[in-house]
Order: structure tokens, then sequence, then C-alpha cells
């Protein structure tokens, strides 16, 4: 018997914010797909997000989703394809009403536009707490009292069932806040195939794909280890991947695209940022990645199979930022011969002048790193003796921004007053910038509502 | 049996991120007879002192034998985190190169079994 298996096909087009704008434009151009995924958040992503929200009301979201609309929408209309986002960050209706007025900008109409909210508890962590969510550290196990005060966002990972719910109501476009990188992508299978969260195998093998493809060319042959074998960097294919409805699915690429996918590209990026592998935590599953099969299937295919998940736990992670003070880094470069023994010197000259200015940083606030000294393989290969050039990285952490700043001001006049053979001063002065420390925790599912609202355009 | 020295490069694949203040490596074996012999060979121990110098709260090791990969989870090695570190490999992306630098000593016969595209 021949029956023709429903097949739909989810390619990622951002793997971060930041990430190049071709991504998408060469998916929509390049070869057939249904759904796009854009994955723009991170712990750091977020706390900038905040940030720019503070200063100017109308930010706080992902800018270059609306740049991207314009540019891929009316293929997108054309094609049937599918958009979901997580491009809200902390400030959903400004990211809607932008996304609204680049639609009305290219004269589409009758898009369909859901918009999923819920992650951001920053102005609930009172009542939160009061209500017995004590929110430590799940790293460190320390009380959020000593951080409180300074906390800049507050964002739960959330998970694909708000974003299905929005798809069942027709939209074209999800936007979201904090969903959870692989939810991005579990949302359309569970909606196209008609997946119960409660079918855990499904679920963990959409999460699994949802993970291989959220770091876009990272799985087609971008930082690969047998680099040699990769070709036509520059016009690498992001990831397409071909899902069935058993679960099952394969990893591949447009034809006449750059890039490599065999096995061991697409186990590279499925260890990526992994711990414990039997037991990868989402908001919509917990997968066992070692239960995961792999097979070649034809040139740059890769068949996926086999996964088995179990129920999802019954908490969220929440990710937090706060203000941690500053830091700043400034850098020059030392010729040899004795560049090594030179930067030292640089390096105490610097310190015991901003002491003489006042600024006194404590040795353990301060930080020197010798480029070409052999730093990214301490300990690991032979140093070389007697480097010919070295990159000087000065820094120093503290509270006090003006402080730190007072070194930028006694970088420049080592050059003329200090050993000989320094340069590469051109980058100019830098200044102190805050730190932002990171906040991992668990929140109680039940405290956590999501909402969807579907627009129509 | 005749032995030959080799850099873990030539017999395994690496990746490797960021996790909180630490950071992974995933290795993949490049034959299922190489993943056994690493599964011996390559001990947390043996990695935590290849990165003495950089993980500086230990090593744990995951095994997936079903992708004849490892996971190694290298605690404390960024420098104080991803986001407040000042050190150049602040994300800890060149922790798998790191890794595949080891040099081991195996069984000629192994290397064989590596399939060349």
């Amino acid at each position: 018997m021949n029956t023709a298996k429903k097949m739909i096909r989810v390619a990622n087009a951002q793997g971060f914010w930041g990430d190049s704008l071709l991504g998408p434009k060469r998916l929509v151009e390049e070869g057939p797909v249904d759904y796009l995924t854009f994955d723009y958040l991170s712990e750091i992503t977020m706390s900038i997000m905040q940030k720019q929200r503070m200063r100017d009301p109308n930010s706080g979201y992902a800018r270059d989703f609306i740049k991207m609309l314009k540019m891929i929408m009316p293929q997108c209309r054309n094609k049937g394809i599918k958009l979901i986002a997580n491009a809200a960050g902390v400030n959903a209706p400004a990211c809607l009403a932008a996304t609204k007025q680049a639609l009305s900008e290219i004269g589409l109409s009758g898009v369909r536009i859901g918009i999923v909210e819920g992650d951001d508890i920053l102005d609930r962590l009172d009542a939160l707490t009061n209500e017995g969510e004590a929110l430590v550290n799940m790293d460190t196990g320390a009380d959020l009292a000593s951080v409180k005060d300074d906390i800049i966002s507050a964002n739960v990972y959330i998970g694909a069932a708000s974003i299905v719910e929005a798809l069942q109501q027709g939209a074209d476009i999800v936007i979201t806040g904090r969903a959870s990188d692989p939810s991005l992508a579990v949302a359309p299978l569970a909606y196209e195939f008609g997946w119960s969260f409660e079918d855990y195998d499904k679920i963990a093998a959409a999460t699994v794909l949802g993970h291989i493809i959220e770091c876009g060319p990272q799985c087609t042959g971008g930082n690969y280890t047998d680099w040699r074998n990769v070709k036509d960097f520059a016009h690498i294919g992001f990831p397409v991947v071909e899902a069935y409805e058993d679960g099952s699915f394969l990893v591949t690429k447009h034809d006449g695209t750059g890039g490599l996918i065999n096995v061991e590209s697409v186990t590279s990026q499925l260890l990526y940022e992994l711990g414990d592998p039997a037991r990868y935590l989402s908001p919509d599953c917990v997968a066992d990645f070692t239960t995961i099969q792999m097979e070649q299937d034809g040139a740059n295919r890769v068949k996926v199979h086999s996964v088995k998940g179990l129920p999802a736990t019954d908490s969220f992670k929440v990710s937090m930022s706060y203000a941690n003070g500053y830091k700043i880094l400034a850098t020059l470069c030392i010729s040899g011969p004795d560049a090594i023994e030179k930067a030292h010197i640089v390096s105490d000259m610097v310190f015991a002048r901003m002491k003489m200015l006042g600024a006194d940083i404590p040795e353990d606030d301060r930080f020197l790193e010798l480029f070409g000294s052999n730093v990214l393989y301490k300990g690991i290969v032979e140093s070389p003796d007697q480097p010919h050039e070295i990159l000087m990285r000065l820094g120093a952490k503290g509270m006090d921004a003006s402080k730190l700043n007072v070194m930028s001001s006694e970088i420049a006049p080592v050059l003329t007053s200090g050993p000989p053979g320094i340069t590469g001063f051109a980058a100019g002065r830098s200044r102190a910038s805050e730190v932002v420390g990171y906040w991992p925790a668990l929140i109680g599912k039940d405290k956590i509502k999501t909402t969807v609202k579907v627009e129509e355009v | 049996m005749a032995t030959k020295q080799v850099k873990l490069m030539d017999i395994a694949l690496a990746r490797s991120g960021d996790k909180g203040n630490g950071s992974n490596v995933g290795v993949i074996a490049r034959s299922p007879e190489i993943y056994a012999y690493l599964d011996k060979e390559l001990t947390a121990a043996k990695v935590a002192d290849h990165f003495s110098e950089i993980a500086l709260g230990g090593v744990t090791r995951y095994d997936l034998p079903n992708l004849n990969a490892f996971n190694f989870i290298l605690e404390e090695s960024l420098g104080g985190g991803g986001t407040e570190t000042l050190i150049t490999d602040a994300q800890g992306k060149v922790h798998g190169l790191a890794l595949l630098h080891m040099v081991v000593q195996i069984d000629e016969s192994l290397l064989s079994t590596i399939k060349h595209d």
C-alpha cells in the first residue's frame, strides 16, 4: 500500500539576535518550507531588551524581526509559509504594533498575527515571593533577597501549548516572549499532526528537532570539526527539517546550498550546550537523548527517529538578570622582544597610576590576559617562550564605574612613558560597561498563565 | 599489537558551548570501535587533568552510546560566568578543539575502522 504520508517542513531562519539577515531571505527563495522559526532570545538578550525598554517604552523587542518581515512576508504570503518567532522580547505590545505597521507598509492585509504573553514576571516578583515562590538560584542555591533590588529582567521559559493555540486560531505569524528555543519547533508539529502533549515520545522527538535547528547552520556544517569537508561556507544552507506524523524527521537543507549534513554534523549540534543527556528539560517534556537513533539517508540528509520522552516537570525555569556592578577592558598590542615581560610592567604601571588618581583596584578585581601567549589552550599545548607580539587585554571589575573609567585615561600614556614596542591604540578609549548577572530559578507551573491573542490586519 | 600515538582529533570530533559558569564538550568517536576504546580511555579524570588550568571545578562525563558520543561538563571553566567574565573565550567555544589536542595511544587496527567520506 502506498499512502502518502503527511510531512511538514520546519526551518530555523534565525539562530540568535544578530544572526545573518540572509537566513530567512534565502530559505523562502531557495526551496520549499512550511514554517520558519526565529530564535532571538538568550539570557543576555533579555536584559539588554529590558534596558532598552527602560530608555524607550516602544523598544525592548527584536527589531530585526520587523526588518525581516518586510523582506520576506510577500513571498511567505504567496507560498503559505507561517512564522513563529520569540521576537516580542520584553515588550509584546510594541512588537505587535511594529509588526502591524510593517505589514501595512508593504501593503499586506488579511494576515493573522498571534501574540503569546505571560512569560514576563518582573512586575510580579514581590507577589510571587509572598506566595512562597523562593526563586533561589538553581546553580548556587543563593537566596533571591541578595539580588532582588537589582533585578533587571525576569522571564519564564514557556512551552509550545500557547503557540499551538494561536495556530489553531489561524495565526500566520506567532510572536512570543521567552518561549523556550525548542518549543518554537514543537508547536507547528503538535498543531499539524494533532499531537497530544501527553504523547511524550512525539513531543520529545519534536524537542530534539528544535534543539538540532535552534542555532541555524551549526547543524549544517557550521563550527564543525572536519571543516575541510564543508563546501561553500558563504552559501551554507540553513537547516530544513522534514517532519513526519510518527515523530521521525529528516534534517536536510535546500539543494544547491553550501555546508554539510551528515550524522556527525547533526550529532555535533545535538551535543551543543547539553547537560545530562538522559534528562533534557524543556517546558514541554523531558527528552531522553540517549534513545535517539540517527542514520544517513542520502546526500545531506540525516534521519532521526526512536526518541523517547517523559512528562515535563511541574516547574518552569525562570531566567532572571540583575545588575552586578561594572567592568572595563582596554587593549594594547605589545611587540617583542620581551613582550610578556613588558606587558606585566605596563599592567603594573596602569594600576599604580590609577591608585595615584584615587582609583585603587584590589588585586582580585584586576584582569590581565596576554593573547598570543597561549590563552585559549592554557595548560594544554606548549606556550611560546617568546611571542613576537601579543594582544594585551587589561581590565578591571567593580561597583563604581567612575573609578574603573580612570583606567581609560591611563592606557594611551604608556605609549610615551613605558617600555618600547607598544602600539595598536587605534580603537580609542574604552568605557566601563554594566555587568549583568544571571539568576536561573524554578517556579511552579500553576503560577504562570500564558495568554493568546490573535488579530487580523 | 602495534599501537600508534595520535591526537584525539584523529579519532573523534567535538563541539563545545557554555553552561552557566562552566562549559560542555561533546565528543563523537569516529567509529563504534573507537567509542568502545574511548569509553575506557577518555575518563572524566583524564579530561579534568587535560583541562587542569581551565576547568577549575572538575569534570563530569555523560555517555550517549547510541550516538558513539560523550558529554563532558567542565565546571568553573569560564573565568566567572558567561555574562560577567572578561576572558576572550567567555562561552567556552574553543574547549572542544582544546580537548581534541589530547594525545592518546591507540591500537593501529582501530584506526582502520574510521570511514572517510
